[in-house]
């Protein structure tokens, strides 16, 4: 039936159809339309699989498109194409339902084999080699990177756009700086709801499981500043939660420790030097301590979102599932429906230990000072002015108090 | 009730025609009423959940929040997938399903005719709960709205406000609805056959709805379990997703997914019947490899259940794990890819026509194909530690979802509509319809990819001006996509309400017991069975 | 045409699938808004159940009828029966789905806060102070309990269901047997059993709470122990309620050996939670 030119209009088709794929993942291979330029030896291997599976991908439907077009183009009843009434018949239609699948079943399995050999090269992380351990915990909306070894503490926020200009939310305050060329097991958490830790060029994406631990491990053979975002959706800035590691020497990371080994030390000198603090001093670090660490669920102007999160506002009506409110009336917080300025020693408590069962997780990593500031700054912004100044040396007490209250 | 006991069977043609005014519709018992009822509904959900999707585009058109506030718009994400999946898809089948499967088999309705009503009015009492979940929010006290996306995980779906309960009651309905009328599928199918229609003669469309049934009666409890638990972990203190009281977010996740892949191909199968019901009318060329495509339906549905985690990859499992559900999930493409090898050689050497419906069987093969494949990129684990949660799966996911479901049933309206109204549909429009739709789609959806590939997360309101471009292109093809509808609505209206009459074969390669009734069917389509031995 | 007999028995419009339906919705509604302390919710979970049980005389009472009428050809019957076993089949995967779960808890989610398996990483930084053995609350968990004895009221309830389930049996040969009498003391002993279960369960929740500290709250033991126990109990009172409809139409002589599927329905169903109670026994009283 098929006469010459046919064949070749065909032929033609499907050679356009597989250019148009060629030209596809060529496209595919530059910068945006592709998987960025791995920056650790996982990523490479994870990369170079995304290819396999993409030429796979595109010389399979190249086919079926080649031909499916010729078919279209030939079999027509327009060209008095008379209908082959006994191909499923001959041996071929008897034989394909064995054919088809063991073709299928090669390629699946070049495919999975060589995925496999990836798995086992990355997915454990190997227990008995030597690492420099980070963990990561996800809180809604920001990260905290706990380097284990070092013990540093490192808070990491989306910046607003004033200040990222065209990397808004792929920008933050405090990156992850990490040295190139060591073995790094990454520890992953979180503190409230889901969150999932996702850099391209590292080549993983780990979910932070609240609750619960997950691993990774890298290294990174490139230095340089990379970037990526949450990737499980956790609540309303899901899409402001980005993750930039700075990759550095080995000699720049020690001296990066360093310096923030100096910060911190240098705060929490600050924080237990006995000065008495002023008003105004407390306020102005409460606010930015508050509009850092508190306002994302109780709001810069301290409206909360309820059910979830209670306003922060005396006399703002509130109800919400008892988990919320129980504790907050043993508390002193919550009168009838209304919210009330509880007793300071249970305020402190609140802060420090949160409320076991809500999403108000402790802030034990806060020191003395900033609680007390952040303290003082709730019981008197938003018009709650108590007029009560907190110091760090009552928050000490209540410290200790709230301590010994969690123990029994 | 007296007029039930006073009829009987054999006068039936006599005093059967339809009653009138609204009891025909509301206390039916006619498997075309209520087929007719179902697509009507899928279609005003269609319209919604697409409604959402266009909101949802608008939104992503450039970076900034213009239109939507974070939590709004993440609750438009869940009921656009929820109504589109539960709403628009699941109903539309199960209309086709109720107004052809009698036909289809020679019986005069389906098995069990009032479950067939109660099923198709759960589904309604199941969408105003979910319309009352999305509403309570904007009450004053009613709390977030529901911003976890559809697959409601915990502990995010903990936090939500009492919108999550309404959701949870309507995740309930629609279950008890879709176990109903999967078991009236399979009861009718089992029972109601002609004599001398065994099974290895049914219509393929027959068969890709017993595996669906079979399907939704495994799947769906273990959905209304899940949110069952989550319901209690909300209100009642237990902890079955909570690590403090001993419990594990990822078991709702298991749970769900262990509902949610299954699901897909619920979603996919009555479409690819319909596919291979078009493919050989169109080729005038009996189906290729019918036992094979039968065979492959219900491997499809059976590996499909052993899969589900492919979606969890990323949650920490053992090395272990993860390898059995890569190669499971892989694995799937041999069954499908069986099907999609039968349609061609269905169309080869065959002699085609492409009236609409044909047009979108073909473009269904290629452009599920597409979808497919790009799933089992996902299902290869290196990679998909990269793709998911990106725009990447956003991409797949509506290239398998769109042609292989709602292009599938776009396919068997236009097959189906001469048989249904008795007129013939407007061929141009049709035509017109389906090219608007192939340029909007492809414009949507293609560029997601690269969007993936670039790292743009999913279920994002705001995103960094690097991502623009192809959000700006995607939101384009939305628009044009969306429009087609508008033509759809037309064309539907117009062949109700008249045009050329439809004889009753319709369709030159038409085979079947359906095609041997007149168009339109008498109000009971056999009432004596018609001998096919 | 009017001579050859239809095969096939197609019924009138009928308003039963719509009420139903429409209690069904305004019970959910009613939780809905209940759960959340709102204040017409109860009304509503009340109106949707007296809905319910007014549904439930009318439709039995038009199948009853159509039934007695004649209007069921063998072909009915059968898709009935076909009908009820995918209904249960489909009940068979809910208490799957939870037995599933309490698989996983126990042994998945255990394992790793305990610091054994894939992510023992979790103990090792998080819960190193967490230690503990089936049955097991959770690391948060302050409160102690005893966990329920698998041979007090468990056992005794086993043998109760145990033995409906042959008093079932004995209705039914009498049943088949057209002795009345012996039907009707065997449907009155089934029912009476499962009401006798029902009782104790609600006393052993009772000591429960008061005695054995043991709580919805009690991590996931008491978890996963209230959820089987509790849709188990739900449906052992759903299936009494069924075999009493059956008793009232036994009584009534409606059924004959050779047409009883309604009789054969419920006492399947009995079976069904029989043996989910064993399954209970087993997995959360024994083990
Ligand atoms: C109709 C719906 C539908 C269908 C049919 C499919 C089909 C498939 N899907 Fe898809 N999928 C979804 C709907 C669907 N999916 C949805 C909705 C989600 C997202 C859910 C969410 O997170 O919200 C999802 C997500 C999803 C994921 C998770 C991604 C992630 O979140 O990280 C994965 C991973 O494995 C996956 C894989 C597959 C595979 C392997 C198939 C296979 O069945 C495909 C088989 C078909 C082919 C392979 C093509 C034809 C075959 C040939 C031409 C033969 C030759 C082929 C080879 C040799 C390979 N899908
Ligand atoms: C069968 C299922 C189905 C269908 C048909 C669709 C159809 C569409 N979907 Fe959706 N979608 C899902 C299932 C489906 N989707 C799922 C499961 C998710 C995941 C949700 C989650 O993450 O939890 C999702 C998520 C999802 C996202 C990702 C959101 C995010 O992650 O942030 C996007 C974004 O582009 C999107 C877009 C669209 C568009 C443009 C269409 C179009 O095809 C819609 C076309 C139809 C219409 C437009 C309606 C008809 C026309 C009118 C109503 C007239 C008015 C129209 C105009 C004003 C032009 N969908
Ligand atoms: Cu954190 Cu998304
Ligand atoms: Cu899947």
């Amino acid at each position: 039936m098929c006469s010459l030119d046919p064949c070749r209009q065909g032929a033609a088709r499907a050679g356009v159809g597989t250019m148009l794929l060629a030209g596809y993942t060529a496209a595919r291979a530059e910068l945006g339309y592709n998987l960025p330029e791995p920056a650790s030896l996982g990523a490479r291997d994870i990369y170079d699989i995304h290819h396999l599976t993409t030429t796979v991908v595109a010389a399979l439907l190249a086919i079926v498109v080649g031909v499916v077009g010729y078919s279209l183009y030939t079999h027509r009843k327009s060209r008095g194409f008379v209908a082959d009434q006994t191909l499923h018949q001959g041996r071929f239609g008897r034989w394909s339902w064995v054919l088809i699948p063991v073709v299928v079943l090669g390629v699946d399995m070049t495919i999975a084999g060589k995925a496999e050999q990836v798995l086992e090269s990355l997915w454990e992380v190997p227990k008995d080699k030597e690492m420099m351990e980070v963990k990561v915990t996800g809180h809604q909306w920001w990260w905290e990177y706990e380097y284990l070894d070092q013990d540093i503490r490192v808070e990491s926020r989306y910046t607003p756009e004033e200040q990222s200009k065209e990397l808004y939310l792929r920008e933050v305050d405090n990156r992850l700086v990490l040295p190139t060329h060591t073995r790094i097991r990454f520890l992953h958490t979180s503190a409230d709801v889901n969150h999932a830790f996702w850099v391209p060029e590292i080549g993983f994406k780990k979910d932070a499981i609240a609750g619960y631990i997950t691993e990774t491990w890298t290294v990174l053979d490139r230095e340089g500043v990379y970037r990526g975002q949450c990737a499980e959706l956790c609540g309303t800035w899901h899409a402001r939660m980005p993750v930039v590691v700075e990759a550095v020497s080995a000699e720049r990371f020690g001296a990066w420790v360093e310096e923030q080994k100096l910060k911190m030390a240098a705060a929490t000198a600050e924080a237990s030097s006995d000065r008495v603090r002023s008003m105004e001093e407390l306020m102005e670090m409460g606010r930015n301590l508050y509009n850092k660490n508190c306002a994302a669920c109780h709001q810069l102007d301290g409206k909360g979102l309820p059910p979830a999160f209670p306003p922060l506002i005396v006399g703002s009506a509130f109800s919400g599932g008892e988990n919320m409110t129980k504790p907050l009336e043993e508390r002193g917080f919550l009168k009838d429906g209304k919210i009330a300025l509880g007793p300071v020693e249970s305020h402190v408590d609140i802060v420090v230990n949160g409320i076991p069962g809500t999403s108000m997780q402790p802030w034990q990593q806060l020191n003395d000072l900033e609680i007390a500031a952040i303290v003082t700054y709730e019981r008197n912004a938003f018009g709650n002015d108590s007029g009560e100044v907190i110091q760090p040396s009552d928050v000490g007490k209540a410290r200790g108090a709230g301590a010994a209250a969690s123990m029994q | 009730m007296s007029s039930t006991t006073s009829t009987h069977g054999h006068e039936s043609e006599h005093h059967h025609g339809p009653p009138h005014g609204w009891r025909r519709w509301l206390l039916s018992t006619n498997h075309k009423d209520i087929g007719t009822m179902y697509l009507v509904f899928a279609f005003i959900m269609l319209l919604l959940g697409g409604a959402m999707a266009m909101l949802i585009r608008a939104e992503l058109f450039m970076p900034g929040i213009q239109l939507l506030q974070p939590d709004f718009y993440n609750n438009l994400v869940t009921n656009h997938a929820l109504i589109m999946v539960f709403g628009a898809v699941m109903p539309a089948a199960a209309g086709m399903a109720n107004w052809m499967l009698p036909m289809m088999i020679g019986a005069p309705d389906m098995a069990l005719p009032r479950m067939n009503n109660m099923s198709f009015w759960f589904l309604v009492a199941g969408g105003v709960m979910l319309v009352l979940s999305m509403v309570v929010p904007f009450l004053p006290g009613g709390g977030t709205p529901v911003n976890t996306g559809w697959t409601l995980y915990p502990p995010l779906s903990i936090q939500v406000g009492m919108s999550m309960d309404f959701l949870i009651f309507t995740v309930h309905l629609l279950g008890i609805s879709s176990i109903l009328a999967s078991i009236n599928i399979i009861v009718t199918i089992m029972n109601c056959r002609a004599p001398g229609m065994t099974l290895m003669k049914m219509p393929i469309f027959v068969w890709s709805w017993l595996v669906t049934a079979f399907l939704l009666i495994l799947i769906m409890p273990a959905l209304a379990g899940a949110v069952t638990m989550l319901l209690f972990d909300r209100h009642f203190g237990t902890s079955f997703f909570n690590a403090a009281g001993g419990g594990d977010p990822v078991l709702f996740q298991h749970l769900f997914w262990f509902f949610g892949h299954p699901e897909v191909y619920v979603l996919l199968l009555p479409s690819m019947g319909i596919v291979a019901q078009i493919i050989p009318t169109f080729a005038r060329k009996p189906l290729f490899g019918y036992g094979s495509t039968v065979g492959a339906m219900v491997t499809v549905g059976t590996i499909g259940m052993l899969v589900w985690a492919h979606h969890q990859y990323t949650i920490g499992m053992s090395l272990a794990a993860v390898t059995y559900f890569m190669i499971g999930t892989i694995l799937i493409s041999i069954p499908v890819g069986l099907l999609v090898f039968n349609f061609i050689a269905t169309m080869w050497r065959g002699a085609m026509t492409f009236e609409t419906p044909m047009l979108f069987a073909v473009s269904i093969i290629l452009l599920f194909t597409f979808g497919g494949l790009t799933g089992v990129m996902l299902a290869v684990i290196p990679g998909d530690i990269q793709y998911h949660d990106s725009y990447f799966v956003v991409a797949h996911f509506h290239y398998a979802l769109i042609p292989g479901a709602l292009l599938g049933l776009y396919a068997g309206t236009f097959f189906w509509l001469p048989k249904w109204t008795g007129h013939m549909y407007d061929e141009r429009l049709g035509k017109l319809f389906f090219w608007m739709v192939m340029v909007g789609f492809n414009l949507t959806f293609f560029p997601q990819h690269f969007l993936g590939l670039a790292g743009m997360p999913r279920r994002i309101v705001d995103y960094n001006v690097m991502f623009t471009e192809f959000n700006m292109l995607s939101t384009v093809g939305a628009f044009i996509f969306g429009a087609a509808h508008v033509v759809l609505l037309y064309v539907i209206v117009k062949c109700v309400r008249g045009g050329a009459a439809a004889t009753d074969k319709v369709w030159e390669g038409a085979e079947g017991l359906e095609w041997t009734l007149p168009s339109p069917p008498p109000f009971h389509s056999f009432t004596t069975p018609p001998d096919v031995r | 045409m009017s001579q050859t007999p239809v095969r096939y028995y197609v019924p009138d419009p009928s308003p039963w699938p719509i009420i139903a339906v429409v209690s069904v919705f305004s019970i959910l509604l009613g939780s809905a808004l209940s759960i959340n302390g709102l204040f017409p919710g109860m009304m509503f979970v009340i109106f949707g159940f007296a809905l319910f049980a007014y549904l439930l005389f009318g439709w039995f009472g038009d199948i009853v009828r159509e039934n007695m009428a004649g209007l069921y050809s063998e072909q009915v019957d059968s898709s009935f029966r076909q009908g009820m076993i995918w209904f249960i089949a489909s009940e068979v995967f809910f208490f799957l789905t939870f037995f599933g779960a309490l698989w996983y808890l126990r042994n998945v989610a255990a394992d790793w806060l305990t610091g054994k398996g894939y992510l023992a990483g979790t103990h090792e930084l998080l819960y190193n102070q967490f230690f503990s053995e089936w049955p097991r609350t959770g690391p948060g968990v302050k409160e102690e309990f005893t966990p329920m004895g698998a041979w007090g009221v468990p056992a005794l309830n086993t043998v109760i269901l145990l033995s409906s389930g042959a008093t079932l049996t004995w209705a039914h040969w009498g049943l088949k047997a057209e002795n009345r009498s012996l039907l009707v003391r065997g449907l009155v002993a089934t029912i009476g059993l499962g009401l006798l279960f029902v009782v104790l369960q609600a006393w052993e929740y009772q000591e429960a709470y008061q005695h054995l500290n043991l709580t919805l709250k009690s991590g996931v033991y008491g978890s996963t122990f209230y959820l089987l126990t509790g849709f188990h109990g739900l449906h052992v009172t759903l299936g009494a309620i069924m075999l009493a409809a059956i008793l009232g139409r036994s009584l009534k002589g409606h059924f004959t050996p050779r047409n009883h599927f309604a009789f054969e329905a419920v006492a399947w169903y009995w079976h069904f939670v029989d043996v989910v109670w064993l399954g209970l026994f087993i997995f959360v009283y024994m083990m």
